[in-house]
């Protein structure tokens, strides 16, 4: 007995001694991992190098450099050094990455081996994506159980986990936090200066902070950076805005429709306020904001030009890069709530504080199901998402690559790239908070999700750029909502929108 | 040679004919017949239901429509007037003539996608050039933000990037009139203006009629310079019927009812040109 202990304690020793060996050599080699080597598994450096793909060439279409294009092209450059694979890499920008994968998959081809897009594209591209075979679904131990749930469709993963997307507030810290901030807010308001809570007082505190140099740069500064460029994800934008005013947990059955009758909701008083808020907020981004995309947003808030943003990831984490001007000096926190909240079934509001988390899921990847590459695309794949990738990706802003593993959501995995632990605690809490809330709203992942979203962005355009107003607006994106439905078929939309307001209304 | 081999001779020309422009306008036509969108790819048959929602029940459409009508009539009226005026004036004796020849010329020469792109550069409210010259006089106008100024954007990068086009083909217009009229009217004490009223105008008007129409086509497709500017934004406001279409097609997958848009828009615009063709023959030529 002692025997085999120490047999197999020397084994473990060399076993570890062996990955550390491998760690080293991998982080000597290629630079992104050098902070951890490489992390052993089933894709990790030392197994690709293992495998022989010479003469094999793959194709992917991905989004624009840098968010999610710029890893894309540098895990297919390593992947091409370590396996002997060609691999083409096409550039698209977001609005095009649903067309330029639907149209060669309705016509029977496939032109890429491997399309990235959005998590809500699922519904519209699972008949024509290869399922992730069980075997690297097996090997996603870190990755969260509801995460696998979102990338599967009836019990069937279809989009390989790359991404984990969420929408909540970032702050600029060293104001908000700032005594001398907060006595001359509250001399010149009568308010205390914290982080909002409601969107009534985030509008107000970006409209205090919006066009002078509060922080002592030599440049002005704004109140808020927010994606408002139509077709560039503002819907998502809009949708972390309503969620506040709209999402009502004594009414469940539906947040976007009512699943009983598949009434579009969309133009109910609690969406209507939520972009009456908006079209305020046009007065308090920086200078041509109206027209910002999430690139614009990243940049500008990562960039230390204005004192609040919402969205993704990618800004906070840009922010916290050790090259920002505004490096720890950011906190994170729920999306602001509202003070009263829609009660659909009432048909009025409910005087009552309402906050609800918007999961948006975010970047999202697969296989063709034509593709005669699938064993090279599912290992690219597997590389990509790898415990040294993964770990490197996530510290870097641009990338868009964002928390989907436990191990994420842990503060030590962020001091560890420089971030102050109180703020490294922040975010993780933030995170953690919005798994547990059972009042969440999750994206639309229905058949004709794009024409939906499409015609709330023009929508909700129209009311920013002041050609009509908010109720007129939504007005219209209802009757294009029900022409949508009527075309796609009610029936068909509900199916799959089932699925969603059950994990809503915590059911599943 | 037999009547029949006439046929064969022409049969090359012919299946190129119908390869590539007569059959993708039947397959338009037969596709605007059709539901095909994401979640129904396919050529079923709704007959005319996308017509009727595109004529009873869509706005957005004949907004976009009169909107590019705007931009493309606007454009090429200024493409026109700066265009023969520079034309005019390197067409005489002047310094550096060649030099301007040739420097007038160079917008045509660059690719309007990345012209456009540096267009939005200049634009930038917060850190283009232009704001920050006229942050000088105090003023910062929201070029792409606001729906006014937005047009304003996309008419200028258009006139800069087409008036040379114009310019080249009055130029040569200019350089190929007869040389008599012009010495009659010097003879009879003619004024330059007067010159350029009733000999140089009426003479340049068979040319004129041409590059209107060949521009006023060009321009009726804006596409490239609306996308890169501004998306169709701010809300729809620079949105045209070419960019519309691209939307329901390309965007929202709607790939019938971005046919029937098509084929509707083709239509308008053949009855449009020939129109506006006949008014412009009418209004230029008349004796």
């Amino acid at each position: 007995m002692k025997l085999k202990t120490l047999i197999s304690a020397l084994a473990s020793v060399l076993l570890i001694g062996s990955q550390v060996a491998h760690a080293d050599k991998w982080g000597d080699q290629f630079p992104h991992i050098a902070a951890t080597g490489d992390i052993p598994g089933m894709c990790s450096y030392e197994s690709m190098s293992q495998k022989d793909y010479s003469g094999r060439t793959l194709t992917i279409n991905t989004h624009a450099i840098p968010v999610m294009g710029e890893p894309t092209a540098l895990h297919a450059e390593q992947f091409e050094k370590l396996t002997g694979a060609k691999v083409e890499v096409t550039h698209t920008p977001a609005g095009d990455l649903y067309s330029k994968a639907m149209v060669p998959f309705q016509a029977g081809q496939a032109p890429y081996d491997i399309v990235f897009g959005f998590s809500n594209f699922i519904n519209d591209w699972k008949r024509y994506l290869a399922p992730v075979p069980q075997e690297y679904v097996d090997q996603m131990d870190g990755v969260s159980a509801s995460h696998k749930a979102i990338a599967s469709w009836d019990g069937v993963m279809y989009q390989y986990p790359v991404d984990g997307d969420r929408h909540y507030l970032k702050y600029r810290k060293d104001v908000i936090d700032n005594p001398e901030m907060q006595a001359k807010y509250k001399a010149d308001t009568g308010k205390e200066l914290k982080v909002p809570t409601t969107w009534k007082e985030y509008g107000e505190m970006a409209s205090y902070f919006n066009g002078w140099d509060w922080d002592g740069d030599g440049e002005l500064e704004y109140g808020s950076a927010e994606v408002m460029k139509k077709d560039d994800l503002m819907y998502a934008a809009f949708y972390s805005r309503s969620v506040a005013y709209a999402k009502n947990e004594s009414t469940p059955g539906g947040f976007f429709f009512d699943l009983e009758t598949m009434e579009p909701l969309i133009n109910n008083p609690g969406f209507v306020e939520a972009l009456t808020d908006w079209v305020d907020a046009v007065n308090y981004v920086p200078p041509g904001g109206i027209n910002f995309g999430l690139g614009d947003e990243i940049n500008s808030f990562g960039g230390g030009q204005t004192l609040f943003s919402f969205s993704w990831d990618d800004a906070f984490v840009a922010a916290m890069q050790p090259d920002s001007p505004i490096a720890n000096q950011v906190g994170a926190a729920q999306l602001p709530g509202a003070e009263k909240v829609w009660n659909r079934g009432m048909g009025a509001w409910e005087a009552r504080y309402n906050q609800a988390p918007f999961f948006v899921w975010g970047w999202a990847v697969g296989v063709a199901g034509k593709s005669e590459n699938k064993d090279v695309a599912f290992d690219y794949l597997c590389f990509f998402a790898n415990g040294a990738n993964h770990q490197a990706d996530i510290g870097i802003g641009r990338f868009g690559v964002n928390p989907f593993m436990e191990e994420d959501f842990k503060a030590d995995v962020w001091t560890q790239i420089g971030w102050d632990s109180d703020i490294a605690q922040s975010y993780v809490d933030t995170l953690a908070d919005m798994e547990k809330s059972t009042n969440r709203v999750f994206p639309l992942r229905v058949p004709g999700t794009f024409e939906f979203n499409s015609a709330l962005a023009t929508g909700t355009a129209k009311a920013l750029a002041g050609q009509l107003s908010p109720q007129e607006a939504l007005d219209e994106v209802y009757a294009e909502w029900v022409s949508i439905l009527d075309r796609v078929g009610a029936d068909n939309v509900r199916d799959a929108y089932a699925v969603g307001v059950k994990m809503e209304d915590n059911e599943l | 040679m037999n009547f029949k081999h006439k046929y064969v001779f022409l049969l090359p020309g012919l299946i190129v004919l119908i390869g590539i422009l007569i059959f993708p306008i039947i397959f338009t036509v037969r596709l605007s017949l059709s539901g095909w969108n994401s979640f129904n790819p396919g050529l079923d048959f709704i007959g005319l239901k996308n017509y009727i929602r595109l004529f009873t029940d869509d706005p957005r459409f004949w907004q976009s429509f009169f909107r590019l009508s705007f931009l493309a009539i606007t454009t090429v009226f200024l493409q026109y007037i700066i265009g023969f005026a520079l034309a005019h004036m390197v067409w005489k004796d002047i310094k550096f003539k060649r030099f301007f020849r040739v420097l007038f010329l160079i917008p045509m020469m660059t690719t309007p996608v990345i012209m456009t792109v540096i267009w939005r550069t200049f634009f930038h409210e917060s850190l283009g050039p232009l704001n920050d010259f006229l942050s000088i006089f105090g003023v910062q106008p929201p070029w792409l933000s606001s729906p006014g100024l937005a047009k304003v954007s996309i008419i200028v990068v258009e006139v800069w990037q087409w008036t040379s086009f114009m310019f080249l083909l009055m130029l040569a217009g200019l350089l190929s009139l007869p040389k008599e009229p012009f010495l009659a009217a010097a003879v009879d004490g003619a004024s330059p203006f007067k010159k350029f009223i009733y000999v140089t105008f009426p003479l340049m008007a068979p040319i004129s009629i041409g590059a209107i129409i060949i521009r006023l086509i060009e321009a009726s497709k804006i596409m490239d310079t609306v996308f890169v500017l501004t998306s169709g934004g701010p809300g729809t406001s620079t949105e045209t019927s070419s960019f519309f279409i691209f939307i329901k097609g390309l965007r929202e997958f709607q790939m019938g009812y971005a046919a029937t848009a098509s084929f509707t828009y083709l239509i308008i615009m053949i009855i449009s040109l020939t129109i506006i063709v006949k008014v412009l023959t009418k209004v230029l030529m008349r004796e």
